[in-house]
């Protein structure tokens, strides 16, 4: 029985949760022999501070809002995925093929051609450990890590043996034509006569935005997303009441599959690169994991969380230039902590923070 | 045990003495200011209803839990224990309700498990094999050493915790509910057991919700209520009305009102309903019956012998081997393809045995529990697959208000509501749709007394509209005072039909003992 | 293929197949007491770390030894912390100390050394050094059995003979002693070691200190005995193909020995040969990379003999109401 107001549950815990994990980074940093209170300032200023450092940090938001979503979609069915790395990855595949042989024609072509291949190739990743979740019982926490591994060899061997351009030492497709380029929000600013500096931000960002609502209409407003919810809370009452749980593990997962696909466009078609990589997916996956638990599954959770931890990244890098003797790495220290407090330590805080309620309300009493 | 010193003392002191013990679990007090003796040697029952805190107070006593405030004295002693070990020390030992067994483990290996003798396993295994020879001589405790647990029957795997416990030396011995699934032949042993037991002079606590049991076996019995000991008496000075009274705190209707059934047409039948489970175990076995409209079938059977299976294929949840189900003369699919959605359409309704895990979402709110099942109905569902909530919430209202559940707030989490209540929110869903054929299985289960009679009536109502009624119940009383007809059920088959009117729950209970001879 | 080729194969395979020993039997020690770990990579980056920093620093193995199995059971307490005392998530603590393990080590090193992660090159007493077994030299004059004594018996460092010895050693506590009885059953229900006496959490803890331990050793291997100090993400997955091999093994410590043997000769081929001609077609290096995983999902799948694990494996043990 859960005895918390809502309020507390939501948004109070997590940020208790933040506020230990940025305290022991902040000791981590003390260690480090840096002052911890002007780290955090470089990193909100690096971040937060220019017109440059949002539209970085909304940039990385971007691809943190996709693997959060394809986390929360799976959570919701009661699924752990974990593999939203590798499925990012294979999507990135499809979107470099349609980007390869459309990027002649016009973004308005390249866009919807793209998402699809991304939402078609990370579903396809995450087909097979959901069938062998829902049809043979495989632990898909197991089978997702397994793919990832095995998307990453793939992606290696594609890209030296078939994408690579002739001659070139870098295992990466070429450049992209202009053609396949999303359009920057500096861009799509000019437009409507704004300026903005010039940054990797793009119009996938929008796309994500209505992702973020599509999910929120899919898992609250739809039948679909009550046999979900249903499931994931309890499966025989889901048998009881006639939802096969083949057909929704199924659809959860490609659903999160896709989603997490979606990712790809952002630094695929989307970002400086405009060509597919070794590794395009640089963890972000796994940033997922930590953006739906601070964001409790919920899409406006993801969103912030996503952004959270988008001023993280953006930070962390210009926190790394300004603070010599604190690298980039530390980004992967305070997203572990977080994961650590808000995720695995969770009953930490919840524990006394339920008592402290308890007593309060005997005392009202 | 003791030496000559405290021998007399031992000798006059209660084996067990609980003073002023206090349990709560957050904001639920499930032991309140609890004091109880036991004498030496004496076979001590404590009964109530579920959720009474008997359980809670035994795992006090055996060191599960801790209790917030209270004192333990063991043969007159204050005997402090905060964990099992404690307990195991002060010669204390626990049958718990559910086994705590290894599945995958031997016999052996689970006696030995905490006693060992030394870091080595070899000469603690060779000991435990002689002392278990012993003690199956002694107390009719067979069962053999080097069988893996989960391949032994539910009755020897109870004999299992009992040698356990007798192993660690236990004179002292609590049992959590030793009967709900033993069949009466096996409950007629572990009474045998007991009975040898005792006259070893052990001291035995016996905790269990049924009457029978505490009128014939035991010297003194407890009564809890609401987390309190309402009355402890000698057995001889009381009688199972006056046990089941303080067990509710009010006189107990157990007579149903209802009219002689005017049973119509049949529209529910099975014939020769046959299924395995997935190791091959038979848990059905051509089982055949009808169900007329106006009338309600009792299923009886100790819990375990198909009466699960029975309700699961019929409502179309799992699939059954061979046979037919027939509604209204059609059959329908009980194969591999079959969905309980088809089932809804065909106007049957399904009150689930466990509706924690699934009658209901717990977690979910009460409004979104109201259609659970019914989410493809055309009223609740719209275009695009989105959900009219606007309906479903008025809807769930118009429930709420009709079945008098309280608090009559449907955004309430179902987790948040009492067992009657939430119970009231699963029937309201079923009864409401106006189905054909009602299977309700353990209806009052965890249910307050007051919802139980409400509850009662609703399915005598829907039965005098005439519907056909398939009423699974562990519980005799139940069956025998709600059913117009009654089968039994054992293992897997249908042991014998008898008339409500014209059977009592000796008869009953030698059919669900698999001794129809003796029955007939 | 020549005998050399093929010994000088074998050899690698077993030098390769060592620290995923190691973290295997880890891992089977924690995933038998119930608790899922999939944070082994995370442990054995932190240890490799620590053993390389300290032994660089210290000019002793030992020494770097003793750091790497510190860092490596702090990891382990952490992930006690919040998978027993908490009863938290343990994928998501798996998850967390993986990548704590990552950035701390880069952070720290950079912070440390300032070379870019990595800490400085070991020598001389800095690393275990290979034992050369007594007449090695003069028996490889015989055929077959002299090459087979001195490549592949002898000429290891005395971290690999522990890792091989780690299997007997893990065969008879986990089923001849006390301490296995009751690691298997608090693996399997802990309710009925509970309820005999046994504390659930001590027991746990054990098990999770344990695998940290284990888990220090292929660290402590990697960085001061494979190769000659650490390198940025040196585990390079190796938890993960060992969580692998834990599953392929079902869980039992002779089959595990099998098969970190079979992974480490995958990898040992794949260092060898870029592709392999099978005379049909070739098999790219990426695909001898992915077999392990590969081969853990179709036996996950159970098409080849399910593994069915540890049946209170992944809960937090709550006591029941």
């Amino acid at each position: 029985m859960n005895v918390l107001p809502k309020w507390v549950d939501i948004i109070l815990i997590p940020l208790i949760n933040l506020l230990l994990a940025l305290i022991v980074a902040g000791i981590v940093v003390i260690f480090i022999g840096e002052n911890p209170v002007e780290a955090m300032r470089l990193l909100i200023v690096g971040a937060l501070g220019s017109s440059y450092g949002i539209g970085f940090t909304l940039f990385y938001a971007t691809s943190f809002v996709f693997t959060g979503l394809a986390v929360a979609v799976a959570f919701h069915a009661s699924l752990f995925n974990i593999g939203g790395e590798g499925q990012a990855g294979i999507a990135g595949l499809g979107v470099a093929i349609v980007a390869l042989n459309l990027d002649h024609t016009h973004w308005l072509l390249v866009f919807p051609l793209a998402i699809i291949a991304a939402a078609l190739f990370g579903a396809a990743w995450a087909a097979i450990p959901a069938y062998l979740q829902a049809k043979r019982g495989s632990h898909i926490v197991i089978t997702t890590i397994m793919f990832n591994y095995i998307a990453s060899a793939l992606l290696i061997y594609l890209l030296v043996n078939q994408l690579k351009v002739e001659g070139a030492m870098a295992p990466e497709t070429r450049r992209f034509a202009e053609g396949a380029h999303l359009p920057f929000m500096h861009e799509m600013m000019g437009w409507i006569g704004l300026s903005m500096t010039k940054t990797p931000m793009n119009i996938s960002f929008i796309w994500a935005l209505m992702c973020c609502v599509g999910v929120w209409l899919l898992i609250w407003r739809t039948r679909l997303g009550y046999e979900i919810r249903a499931f994931g809370q309890s499966e025989p009452a889901a048998r009881y009441a006639g939802i096969s749980p083949t057909k929704i593990i199924m659809i959860a997962m490609l659903i999160s599959g896709a989603l997490a696909g979606m990712m790809a466009l952002n630094v695929v078609v989307g970002g400086f690169s405009q060509k597919l990589v070794n590794d395009p997916i640089q963890g972000a996956g796994f940033v997922g994991i930590a953006v739906a638990l601070m964001g409790r599954s919920h899409p406006v959770g993801v969103l912030l969380a996503a952004i959270l931890f988008g001023v993280l990244y953006q930070g962390g890098a210009e926190l790394a230039f300004e603070m010599p003797s604190i690298s980039r790495e530390m980004i992967l220290v305070i997203q572990a902590l977080v994961i650590l407090f808000t995720g695995a330590l969770e009953n930490m805080v919840r524990g006394p923070v339920t008592r402290l309620f308890l007593s309060l309300r005997r005392g009202a009493i | 045990m003791s030496d000559t010193n405290t021998a007399g003392r031992a000798q006059s002191a209660p084996a067990i003495e609980l003073k002023g013990i206090s349990k709560a679990f957050g904001p639920v007090q499930a032991n309140k200011d609890i004091s109880l003796h036991v004498a030496k040697g004496a076979i001590h029952g404590i009964v109530g209803e579920n959720g009474a805190g008997k359980s809670t107070l035994m795992s006090i006593l055996y060191g599960f839990y801790k209790s917030d405030a209270g004192e333990i004295y063991i043969n007159g002693d204050l005997t402090p224990i905060p964990d099992s070990q404690a307990a195991i020390k002060a010669g204390i030992g626990m049958v718990h309700q559910h086994f705590k067994l290894v599945e995958n483990f031997t016999v052996l290996e689970n006696v030995v498990l905490g006693a060992e003798d030394g870091a080595m396993l070899k000469p603690s295994l060779a000991k435990a094999r002689d002392v278990l020879t012993t003690l199956a001589h002694e107390y009719e405790l067979d069962v053999d050493p080097d069988a893996v647990i989960e391949d032994l029957s539910v009755g020897h795997q109870q004999r299992v915790e009992i040698l356990k416990a007798l192993y660690r030396q236990a004179d002292i011995l609590i049992l959590d509910e030793p009967t709900g699934v033993l069949t009466p032949a096996e409950a007629d042993h572990l009474f045998r057991i007991l009975g040898n037991l005792k006259a070893e002079g052990k001291t035995i606590i016996l905790i269990t919700h049924k009457l029978r049991e505490i009128m014939a076996i035991t010297d003194s019995v407890s009564v809890m209520r609401r987390g309190e000991m309402t009355a402890t008496k000698p057995t001889s000075q009381t009688n199972a009305q006056e046990l089941a009274e303080l067990m509710v705190g009010r006189q107990v209707l157990l007579q149903v009102d209802k009219k002689p059934a005017s049973p119509g047409a049949a529209l529910l039948r099975v014939e020769n309903l046959s299924v395995r489970d997935e190791l091959g175990v038979e848990k059905l076995r051509n089982v055949s019956f009808e169900v007329r409209a106006g009338e309600i079938l009792g299923v009886a059977g100790v819990a375990g012998n198909g009466q699960s299976e029975l309700l699961e294929i019929i409502s179309g949840i799992s699939p059954a081997d061979s046979g037919k189900v027939l509604i209204n003369g059609d059959a329908i699919d009980i194969g591999k393809t079959a969905n309980p959605n088809m089932r809804r359409h065909r106007g049957i309704a399904h009150v689930p045995e466990d509706r924690h895990r699934m009658g209901l979402v717990m977690s979910n709110m009460a409004w979104e529990n109201t259609f659970l099942g019914y989410q493809d109905d055309p009223a609740f569902e719209g275009s695009f697959g989105f959900m009219r909530r606007e309906n479903i919430i008025e809807d769930a209202k118009q429930k709420i208000e009709r079945f008098d559940i309280r608090p009559p707030n449907p955004r309430l989490k179902a987790e948040n509501f009492s067992g009657g209540n939430q119970q009231k929110i699963v029937l309201a869903r079923e009864i409401e749709r106006n189905p054909d054929v009602l299977l309700v299985g353990q209806p009052t289960r965890g249910v307050d007394i007051g919802a139980i009679e409400f509850i009662h009536k609703q399915i005598v109502a829907l039965r005098d509209a005439g519907k056909a009624i398939l009423l699974v119940s562990v519980e005799l009383d139940e069956i025998l005072s709600l059913s117009d007809r009654v089968i039994v059920m054992f293992d897997g088959a249908v042991a014998g039909e008898r008339d409500a009117t014209k059977t009592n729950n000796k008869e009953l209970g030698m059919l669900m003992a698999g001794m129809a001879g003796e029955a007939a | 293929m020549d005998l050399a080729t093929i010994l000088q194969l074998f050899d690698s395979s077993l030098r390769l197949a060592t620290p995923l020993l190691f973290a295997c039997l880890a891992g089977l020690f924690s995933e038998r007491a119930g608790i899922f770990d999939i944070g082994l990579e995370g442990k054995i980056l932190a240890s490799a770390f620590a053993a390389g920093a300290f032994a660089a620093v210290t000019g002793s193995a030992m020494l770097g030894l003793c750091a790497g199995l510190v860092a490596s059971i702090m990891m382990s307490l952490i992930h006690g912390l919040a998978s027993i005392t908490f009863q938290g998530n343990q994928i998501i603590s798996g998850v967390a100390i993986n990548f704590l393990a990552s950035g701390l080590t880069a952070l720290i090193g950079q912070n440390w050394f300032h070379q870019g992660g990595q800490t400085p090159p070991l020598s001389g007493s800095g690393r275990f050094q290979s034992l050369t077994w007594p007449l090695a030299e003069k028996l490889n004059s015989l055929p077959v059995i002299g090459p087979i004594y001195k490549e592949l018996i002898s000429g290891h460092n005395i971290l690999v003979y522990v890792a091989l010895l780690c299997v007997p050693v893990t065969w008879w506590v986990l089923f001849r002693t006390r301490f296995g009885l009751r690691l298997r059953a608090v693996g399997e229900n802990p309710g009925a070691v509970d309820t005999a006496g046994i504390s659930v959490t001590r027991l746990r803890y054990q098990a999770v200190i344990i695998c940290g331990i284990l888990c220090g050793l292929a660290g402590v291997y990697l960085s001061t005995a494979m190769a000659a100090g650490f390198g940025r993400e040196m585990s390079a997955g190796r938890g993960f193909i060992a969580l692998a091999a834990l599953i392929f093994a079902k869980w039992k410590p002779v089959p595990a020995l099998f098969t970190c043997l079979l992974f480490g000769f995958l990898e040992a081929v794949a260092i060898r040969y870029q592709s392999i001609d099978l005379g049909f077609g070739t098999v790219p290096v990426q695909f001898m990379q992915a077999l392990p995983y590969i081969l853990t999902v179709v036996i996950l799948a159970g098409f080849v003999g399910k593994a069915i694990p540890p049946k209170a494996g992944g809960r937090p043990y709550v006591k029941e109401r």
